[in-house]
């Protein structure tokens, strides 16, 4: 009897164990090999992860650094991140999206004023700020605009030097439905609302009527938006979805990747979206000749001397709570990333064009066309979407666009989400 | 034997009990502390006492979603289960293939709901299209009648079979004895059948209710809450505030209407299955 209370015992006990064996097996080793502290980098960017992953080898391989880099899935980084964070092994270096993004997470972000990364921009405004800290450090420039497809518009009659301002653009784009079934191609690529699609309008393209405004104002970000130019955001609007190659009622259901097949298979002309969809497109068998990006004109400002809408929303943090060599790791990898030959040329080809003096050139088309733009006096457009109040807001133009189009909904709704939507989050996001 | 069993419990207890306590004991303490508090992470939460409780309360987005949830779920629950029974007496009156029936109509079971719901936004978008009629991210009461549809599609199999094996268990004397009686096949259907499947008339409209309740995975596919949160059920809109909100008080909003929703599943299928408990008849 006794035995066989001990067997069952052991048995328990075994059975115990076996169903918390593999909680905690993760490497004790957390301090990193000799002291020179680790790296991990949790990637925003899932179509940059293969790229990462190389250079973090190529990185641990010449200097012993451990770096490891995981990747949040597309449009899950917050959430990502709020649970990687509070873990012992936390990521050390993560990004924000602008201000609104750093409020969330200043308590994380450490002061990177001295560190040698910092000295690496090309401009202070290149750095995200925490009052006087450098709570985040820029590490791309991208441009958006709209997508030509210059031989279509060769076959419909046009050229790139034709379209200057909004009224061309109208013009051209209307022509050209007009002839829709004599030319075999529509005018705009779907403007799709569906999750992958909607941001190109709800934020991007909402960004022009805020630029505009905040330019009239001189003003940087405000509390309650007028809505001066919303007009003009309806005409683009009016353009895109009238002149597409679905009817405007399908928008809802439309996604990113059937505009961008689209574009790439000849049946659109233009294409709203920036130079990180070049290497997509090239990948589809699209050739530099066949492409330009112009700026979107919305028939405000000074349409003469309007160039792409140039910006980022990328942003490096370091973890502030991180051990004191871990961020120095961190800090170390990044300045490496940016000043050696490797590091760069592989930001250049992946990511696209980076805010630091050693920049890699790059043979991203649409990234030339902005230099271009700039070279020749026109002023980019700054990306002012970082300031709109919340993800929320987006969502909110985001219906009531998707509504208007299918004719469901009013432009009132979209103007008052935009207006009135704009100072509720506000409050509701500083409160 | 007995006696060990008698002496040693705490022992055969022991791993299910801690896995419970660590998977769920703790992290529902946890979350109910939580959702007392202002955090952006669970390290670093302040209390600020029931500031939550009170925005989720006066939150108009959540009254309704609750109130689309509740029409949801009641009409989800008798479809679901009239069809399922229907089907289920069906596959029993011995007709010709029913076992091909019963695992046709068990698959679709077998999908996982974020599938499914992708599967028929694409159908329901293409027939609506064809319709002329606008899509379900434009039209709150298409996405319901979506939804709707989508879940009976889904449930009623697996209802099915749970009637079907409380058909089956009702011995034959009774329904024999009742058709020598003279009963007809309704009143067979209505004083026998019935009454001899409560127990799985119980358990079929508590998982109904508590899916119809606590679903998520289809709601975000098919309508994504689209347009504007008119089609957002709660589960969704906790997961919204939670997750899609940037901004320390929002996560503690989040907690505190995941609260308050646990508990409202929790009395809501309470009450059902004290209902039904009591029509149950011993056999």
């Amino acid at each position: 009897m006794k035995i066989k209370n001990v067997l069952a015992l052991g048995l328990v006990a075994t059975m115990a164990v076996a169903a918390f064996v593999g909680c905690g097996d993760k490497g004790k080793d957390s301090a990193g090999a000799d002291g020179k502290g680790k790296v991990y980098y949790l990637n925003f960017k899932p179509e940059a992860d293969e790229a990462w992953q190389e250079i973090a080898k190529q990185y641990t391989d010449e200097t012993g650094v451990e770096v490891s880099v995981i990747t949040a899935a597309s449009g899950k980084y917050e959430e990502t991140l709020a649970s990687e964070i509070t873990k012992d092994e936390a990521p050390t270096l993560f990004q924000v999206n602008g201000p609104v993004g750093l409020a969330n997470w200043k308590d994380y972000c450490y002061d990177l004023k001295d560190s040698s990364l910092y000295k690496e921009l090309t401009s202070d405004s290149f750095a995200l700020y925490d009052d006087d800290a450098v709570a985040g450090i820029a590490y791309v420039i991208e441009s958006y605009g709209i997508i030509v497809n210059t031989e279509l518009l060769d076959k419909a009659g046009y050229k790139l030097e034709d379209i200057a301002s909004f009224d061309d653009l109208k013009k051209v784009a209307e022509d050209i439905t007009a002839r829709k079934d004599e030319l075999g191609f529509a005018a705009f690529t779907s403007a799709g609302m569906d999750g992958s699609s909607d941001w190109r309008f709800k934020t991007h393209l909402a960004n022009l009527p805020i630029y505009f405004e905040y330019q009239d104002k001189k003003i940087d970000s405000t509390d309650a938006i007028e809505g001066k130019y919303l007009d003009n955001y309806k005409n683009i609007w009016d353009l895109y979805i009238n002149n597409a190659t679905c009817k405007p009622a399908d928008l809802a259901g439309k996604t990113g990747d059937d505009a961008e097949n689209e574009f790439a298979s000849g049946e659109a002309v233009f294409y709203q979206n920036g130079s990180w969809e070049y290497k997509n497109l090239t990948d589809k068998g699209m050739k530099d000749d066949q492409l330009a990006m112009i700026p979107i004109y919305i028939g405000a400002g000074d349409e003469a001397n309007q160039g792409l809408c140039t910006g980022t929303e990328n942003y490096w943090c370091v973890n502030a709570e991180a051990s004191e060599e871990d961020i120095q790791a961190t800090i170390d990898f990044l300045t490496w990333m940016v000043t050696s030959d490797a590091g760069t040329k592989m930001l250049a080809d992946n990511i696209g064009v980076i805010p630091f003096k050693k920049a890699a050139d790059t043979t991203n088309l649409f990234v030339l066309n902005d230099r271009k733009y700039t070279e020749d006096g026109k002023t980019p457009v700054s990306w002012n979407f970082t300031t709109m109040p919340s993800e929320e807001w987006k969502n909110g133009v985001g219906s009531a666009l998707t509504a208007y189009a299918a004719g469901t909904g009013k432009w009132d709704d979209v103007v008052k989400a935009f207006v009135d939507g704009w100072a509720s989050e506000y409050k509701a996001a500083n409160n | 034997m007995e006696k060990a069993i008698r002496r040693y419990w705490p022992i055969f207890v022991l791993p299910t009990l801690a896995a419970f306590c660590i998977g769920f004991i703790y992290p529902f303490v946890q979350g109910l502390y939580l959702s007392f508090c202002k955090f952006t992470t669970i390290k670093k939460a302040t209390f600020n006492g029931i500031d939550n409780y009170a925005y989720a309360i006066q939150d108009s987005g959540f009254w309704h979603s609750f109130w689309f949830t509740a029409l949801f779920t009641v009409v989800s629950t008798v479809l679901i289960n009239v069809i399922a029974f229907a089907i289920a007496l069906a596959l029993t009156s011995k007709i010709k293939g029913s076992n091909v029936f019963r695992t046709v109509f068990f698959m679709p079971n077998l999908i996982g709901g974020i599938v499914l719901g992708y599967i028929w936004q694409i159908l329901l978008n293409c027939a609506l299209s064809l319709l002329q009629k606008p899509l379900l991210a434009l039209n709150a009461t298409y996405g319901f009648i979506g939804l709707i549809i989508l879940m009976c599609w889904q449930q009623i199999g697996y209802m099915m079979i749970i009637y079907i094996a409380g058909l089956q268990s009702i011995p034959d004397d009774y329904i024999e004895a009742a058709k020598i009686d003279g009963a007809t096949n309704r009143q067979v259907l209505f004083r026998i059948k019935i009454p001899n499947v409560m127990p799985s008339i119980t358990i079929c409209t508590f998982l109904t209710i508590t899916n119809g309740f606590k679903l998520f995975d289809q709601n975000l596919a098919l309508t994504g809450g689209e347009p504007a949160h008119a089609s957002e059920m709660l589960a969704l809109d906790i997961y919204n505030t939670f997750y899609s909100r940037t901004g320390p008080q929002w996560k503690g909003y989040g907690q505190a209407k995941a609260v308050i929703f646990c508990i409202m599943v929790i009395i809501i299928s309470m009450i059902q299955l004290k209902f039904t408990k009591s029509r149950e008849v011993q056999q």
